[in-house]
């Protein structure tokens, strides 16, 4: 079931959108589409609206961070769910980060409002067009985005930590 | 009837002062002090897991009633003793430092267990590292949590500071200047 659900997802999204669909294939039983960053929220709307396929359902939204992808560091991941048949994929775009900048679906799904401001709180992903992007977790004077790589898990004010005493 | 043996209780004994018949004389700081150190109320801020132990401390078994201090106070306003059980993270550092703004002197604070101590094992971006950084902290307990002992412990060294300070710590200059420190009014 799951290798027709790509195909007919694939198939619909390759006749709608063309060369907008860079990939799709089965990661374990999840079909996995890779598509342009531009056109990510009309391709949203597409499977949301679309009668058979009917994407209704934002299960989750999280960015991805790939230091070494060299042009392609960061990314977005949206799992999408059809309830009524209990179908799901999962969406995936890559960009640079030198141009952290993504075209927001929070017309489609309002529920993904808080979802990507916590994304740009973490990795520094502005999303295009949403009503308050903003720091959601973490203080609002912090200066940087904690979740990507280039920073140090670590507070770095420790002082207890001295490496003498535990003998690391 | 069971009779209580007299031995058994347990009182504060009074301070030294000379005594006669129908009257006893200290000194007002000794008198005040011994007041303070056994009528303590404490404010529990517990965030974590080591407001579990601390519940374990007020219950029957630990007691720390014994002590004197069984009214928790839940205003600031009232409380003489903030007790911080647990990690605190940065986010929630200005909500600790206006409870204590708004705590009347005199006032203790305790910091128990090793994440409000020190941050812990939370060595991470959103965690405060230490609540002494945003406020002054009188005496620390270690542990992971601490058991109820070492919490009984922590507040016995509580008492025997308020015992032994001078009844009015705020109009010393080093008080005035170790809140200056801390950018406290």
């Amino acid at each position: 079931m799951d290798q027709s659900l790509l195909s007919t997802v694939g198939d619909k999204l390759k006749t709608q959108f063309g060369a907008g669909i860079i990939s799709s294939e089965m990661i374990a039983d999840y079909p996995v589409f890779i598509v342009n960053r531009d056109i990510i929220e009309q391709v949203v709307k597409f499977l949301y609206h679309d009668e058979t396929l009917a994407f209704q359902y934002l299960t989750t939204l999280a960015a991805l961070h790939y230091p070494d992808n060299k042009g392609h560091e960061l990314g977005v991941m949206y799992q999408l769910h059809n309830l009524q048949k209990n179908y799901r994929i999962r969406l995936k775009i890559f960009f640079s980060s030198n141009d952290p900048v993504v075209p927001t679906i929070t017309s489609v799904f309002s529920g993904a409002n808080w979802m990507e401001r916590q994304e740009f709180d973490f990795f520094g992903i502005i999303f295009s067009g949403h009503p308050n992007l903003k720091r959601i977790l973490n203080v609002d004077d912090m200066n940087y985005h904690p979740m990507r790589k280039e920073y140090p898990l670590e507070d770095g004010t420790r002082e207890d930590k001295d490496d003498r005493m535990f003998g690391r | 009837m069971s009779q209580i043996e007299k031995s058994k209780i347990e009182v504060v004994p009074s301070p030294p002062g000379i005594e006669g018949p129908g009257f006893f004389a200290t000194r007002i700081d000794k008198a005040v002090g011994m007041a303070r150190a056994n009528s303590l109320w404490p404010l529990p801020f517990a965030t974590s897991c080591c407001g579990i132990e601390f519940m374990a401390t007020m219950a029957s078994t630990y007691d720390l009633g014994r002590f004197g201090a069984e009214r928790l106070s839940f205003s600031p306003r009232q409380a003489d003793l903030l007790m911080v059980m647990g990690t605190i993270a940065k986010k929630m550092g200005p909500v600790l430092r206006q409870v204590y703004e708004q705590m009347a002197e005199p006032r203790w604070v305790l910091a128990m267990g090793a994440c409000a101590s020190s941050g812990g094992i939370f060595d991470t971006y959103s965690v405060l590292q230490g609540i002494d950084r945003i406020i002054p902290v009188d005496v620390y307990i270690p542990g992971c949590p601490p058991r109820p002992e070492q919490v009984l412990d922590g507040i016995m060294q509580i008492q025997k500071l308020v015992e032994t300070e001078s009844i009015r710590r705020r109009d010393t200059p080093e008080y005035k200047q170790m809140l200056a420190k801390y950018n406290i009014e």
